[in-house]
């Protein structure tokens, strides 16, 4: 296993909501990433996003992980919860809600904070090389 | 391009009790999928979409879909 996908596996064992999507939580940079972004939001979650878009690998790795094809993709607890379709679907028929219960007790409420983490390694431009 | 996809799901789903592609902006790139099926039943919907990627592997793949909305139903 990659260096990368190990950072996504652990992004998604360690974060009880994150969302894969293009661009990040304040600069959304596509229109379903938004509709599961939005849905997060109108049940007052709180989410890690993480932006696939610095390196194509990230999306690779993920897919190959998650077994889903496509962007966005968001995890509860560690499961895959779905892609914009289902997480938009479940926050309207009121089983989101239910489902980060389940996964996650109280602790989801915990007023709608928002961040973006990078998987990517930073390169660091000081760093000596040979 | 529609059509492609119809001919897709139809191999996939042939006892879909409905089946119906839009292509949401005219472009052939941004589509909208709903199959009703019997298929369906008892699966979570994470599974069920996970059976229509499948069936719309080669043009997601390919880059034909660009995007891609889907609706599945149980209730066929």
């Amino acid at each position: 296993m990659s260096d990368l996908s190990n950072r996504i596996q652990q992004t998604i064992d360690t974060q009880p909501v994150v969302a894969f999507i293009k661009g990040t939580h304040e600069q959304c940079m596509c229109g379903n990433s938004e509709r599961a972004l939005q849905a997060l939001r109108s049940v007052g979650a709180s989410f890690t996003a993480v932006d696939v878009l610095p390196d194509p690998a990230i999306r690779e790795e993920l897919s190959a992980i998650s077994s889903w094809p496509t962007i966005p993709q968001v995890f509860v607890g560690g499961e895959l919860v779905g892609g914009a379709d289902i997480v938009e679907e479940l926050a309207l028929s009121g089983e989101l809600k239910t489902k980060l219960d389940e996964k996650l007790g109280d602790s989801w409420r915990s007023g709608g904070e928002e961040r973006t983490l990078e998987v990517t390694e930073r390169q660091d431009p000081f760093r000596v090389v040979g | 391009m529609s059509e492609r996809l119809e001919n897709l799901l139809q191999e996939a789903f042939p006892d879909a009790g409905g089946l119906e592609v839009v292509d949401r902006t005219g472009g052939g790139d941004h589509f909208h999928v709903t199959v009703v099926s019997p298929r369906f039943a008892g699966l979570s919907l994470v599974d069920q979409h996970r059976l229509v990627y499948d069936a719309l592997a080669e043009p997601l793949a390919d880059g034909t879909i660009h995007e891609l909305r889907i609706t599945t139903r149980g209730d066929a």
